[in-house]
């Protein structure tokens, strides 16, 4: 069966094929019959093939040359090995739920056999990127979904701000992704080789050319390593490149779900966590990536703090999320940031989705002023999102307890102190918000419009299935696969996959900081639970309090208009300045100069071209005539 | 039988008939068929040597020539036809954008 591993990606493939083709004219309404199905196959494959490398096998398989220019030779080859696996039953199976979610969601959008399209063309590149063998067919992936990211935020391209938030993440992604490439090239000049298996074989083998100091004084597989984690900070958005993502909760929520929270915004963990090879060569890199792991992690939970869109509470939720997954990979602690993946892709899909049911139930309302006292019409709803939002929160025995303690634990026995309070810091707040987003949805009196209230309806079956499935994964994947901490399932079976985590410095009761990082939880979701739920006019009394600081929060940081003022302006500036100032008056002019010249030099000759046809035949015909006169009298 | 001479005769006067189309006519479609005369007479010259000299290669010829002369006239009469429509006319004197 795991020889058939190109029949995960294929399924999503030909439904892209199918309904890009006859979507539109035939299929309509009746999209979902192709897209599902071939979502679902894939995870069937997927599944079939799981159970094999449970079993012990992997699998190094190359299907047929890609790229073939002298040394540079790259195959179209896919390697099914633990790590490999684990995202490709996460992203098929996350994947297929929301598509079936979708068929509820979508239902009745003119745009609904498109919607389905792009989600089986995301599927097909998600896949390519975890399953390549390369890291170019990495990278086809990877701006695969980029692509698939852009189209799917701008769906509703009649609204300006939904094209904005596409344009901006793509712009943005760019940046990230010119990091990438440049990694990719400076991989590729210094061990010759993309594909995993060669180039890890020689950073094992020969890593004394890696690490010797070179430009700049500081190794190459350090320059490597960074450069491609400028790409996961695009990808993933992390710190200072993650002003896409919450910008990007413009399109329909089902992709926020599957995109912008499971699947696509975690490809640079899987990046990093599938590069452990080289970046445990790399200890200045690792650094950096926990740093920025446990700054996003703070930085993102305070603006979740106070913001009231509900997707872009739990978008910050997301970043911050990330952010932990880096801070695990950055210490390490690899093993432990992937868990993090697939847990994270459970419980915050579950709360998107949950989000999205509520969004539907009152006819787009996105603000959580006005919602309010939802527990009792949505109630399939109101427990599921309650699920989602505990193990976001940390909660034992939730999924989120299992992976985010493991982390902060290997980043305290790892001796990163500082790292280890900014990341508990962030679990507080993450408590703190995840409360006060359930209470201020959920609970208290209706605060929206009285017209929706009467008709409120709780989700139908297609979007009520994946809320179960979800909530369940919720509950149950982090003990099955965590338990016990640091040596669960999981860590036994991605062990082959990942380079050996390092090893602990500082000693520490596990217990005690698992403790404490309940405790943590606890007081968060105390504190939300009184700010939310009994003295509910102390929050705003807070804000009026501390001003200047809610108003920072409130305004993101600014980051926004920073960019905007010092980058994005700057730059247009100066293209301005390039349009009118270069383009126009030199390479045109150069360009109008030359046609000028020549006309000017030929006003006397260009009589010749009299415009009369009678005239041309006339020269040819006497042109004929000297001709044959000259072949036949002329010898 | 019919003297070699005759038949040059005939592709002669048929070739002077096109060259005087295509010289005094002014609309775009007549200079077309004029110069589909000219290629004709030329075909009729082939055949007549292929059949005097008793060489197929002037037959040959003649097929090549047939064959261009169809791409010929599918893309010329998209041409006149596009002239038609941007210009509203077929008459050649009236189309003169090329006129120095």
């Amino acid at each position: 069966m795991i020889q058939y591993i190109w029949l995960v990606p294929a399924f999503p493939l030909v439904g892209v094929v199918i309904n890009g083709l006859f979507g539109r004219s035939y299929l309509r309404e009746r999209a979902h019959l192709v897209a599902v199905p071939a979502a679902g196959l894939s995870f069937l494959v997927a599944l079939l093939i799981a159970l094999e490398v449970v079993a012990g096998r992997t699998l190094d398989l190359h299907l047929y040359p890609w790229i073939v220019a002298g040394h540079f030779q790259v195959p179209i080859g896919f390697l099914v090995d633990p790590l490999a696996t684990v995202m490709m039953l996460t992203v098929t199976f996350v994947g297929l739920l929301i598509h079936i979610y979708s068929i509820g969601y979508m239902h009745g959008d003119p745009g609904y056999p498109r919607f389905f399209v792009y989600m089986n063309l995301f599927m097909f590149s998600m896949l390519m990127l975890v399953l390549a063998n390369n890291y170019l067919l990495m990278f086809l992936g990877w701006e695969g979904v980029g692509l698939c990211s852009y189209l799917l935020i701008g769906f509703w391209y009649e609204k300006k701000t939904a094209t904005d938030a596409g344009n901006k993440a793509f712009l943005v992604n760019r940046v990230g992704d010119a990091g990438f490439l440049l990694g990719l090239f400076l991989l590729w000049t210094t061990c010759g080789t993309l594909q995993y298996a060669e180039v890890f074989a020689r950073a094992a083998a020969l890593p004394a050319p890696l690490t010797a100091p070179a430009v700049g004084g500081v190794s190459l597989v350090t320059w490597i390593t960074l450069l491609l984690f400028i790409g996961a900070m695009g990808k993933s958005a992390q710190l200072p490149l993650y002003v896409w993502l919450p910008d990007a909760m413009e399109g329909p929520t089902p992709v926020s779900a599957l995109i912008h929270a499971a699947t696509m915004v975690t490809a640079g963990v899987y990046m990093v966590a599938r590069s452990s090879p080289l970046y445990s060569l790399a200890p200045p890199t690792l650094e950096l990536v926990a740093t920025i792991g446990a700054l996003t992690a703070l930085f993102a939970a305070t603006i979740a703090c106070v913001q009231t869109d509900i997707k872009r509470v739990i978008a910050y939720s997301t970043i911050s999320q990330l952010g932990y997954m880096f801070l695990g990979a950055g210490v390490g602690a690899y093993a432990s940031g992937i868990f993090h993946l697939a847990t994270h892709a459970f419980f915050k899909a579950l709360l998107f989705l949950g989000a999205g049911a509520v969004i539907h139930a009152l006819h787009g309302e996105q603000d959580l002023q006005r919602m309010g006292g939802l527990r009792r019409p949505l109630k399939l709803t109101a427990y599921t999102f309650l699920i989602g939002a505990a193990a976001n929160a940390g909660v034992f025995p939730l999924a989120g307890f299992w992976s985010k303690d493991e982390i902060l634990f290997a980043a305290f026995t790892t001796g990163h102190y500082g790292l280890w309070a900014l990341g508990l810091a962030g679990a507080f707040l993450t408590a703190f918000y995840m409360t006060r987003l359930y209470c201020l949805t959920f609970e208290g009196p209706f605060r929206g419009d009285p017209a929706h209230a009467r008709h409120l309806h709780d989700a139908p079956p297609s979007m009520a299935l994946p809320l179960l499935v979800l909530a369940l994964g919720s509950v149950v994947v982090g003990g099955l696969l965590g338990y016990p901490p640091e040596h669960g399932l999981v860590h036994q079976f991605l062990a082959p996959s990942l380079a050996a985590a390092p090893e602990a410095a500082g000693h520490a009761s596990a217990g005690l900081l698992a403790g404490l990082s309940l405790g943590v939880a606890g007081a968060g979701i105390g504190a939300g639970t009184l700010l939310y739920l009994r003295w509910r006019d102390v929050p705003e009394l807070l804000a009026a309090r501390f001003q200047r600081a809610y108003r920072l929060l409130w305004h993101q940081y600014y980051v926004d208009e920073v960019y905007w003022d010092w980058i994005a302006s700057p730059l247009m500036r100066l293209s301005a300045f390039l349009w009118r100032g270069f383009d126009v008056t030199i390479v045109d002019g150069a360009v109008d100069g030359v046609a000028r010249l020549l006309e000017l030099g030929s006003w006397r000759v260009r009589r010749l071209q009299t415009g009369v046809v009678f005239n041309y035949v006339l020269s040819i015909l006497a042109g004929a005539v000297l001709l044959l006169g000259y072949l036949v009298l002329g010898r | 039988m019919v003297p070699l001479w005759a038949y040059l005769f005939l592709s002669a006067f048929l070739f002077a008939v096109g060259v005087v189309g295509v010289a005094t006519r002014r609309n775009a479609l007549v200079i077309f068929m004029s110069i589909e005369l000219m290629l004709n007479a030329v075909n009729l010259s082939f055949v007549a040597f292929a059949r005097f000299l008793h060489s197929l290669d002037g037959q040959v010829f003649v097929f090549f020539v047939m064959t261009v002369a169809a791409a010929e006239v599918a893309v010329g009469l998209a041409i006149i036809i596009a002239i038609f429509r941007n210009a509203e006319t077929v008459n050649v004197d009236e189309v003169h954008l090329l006129k120095g």
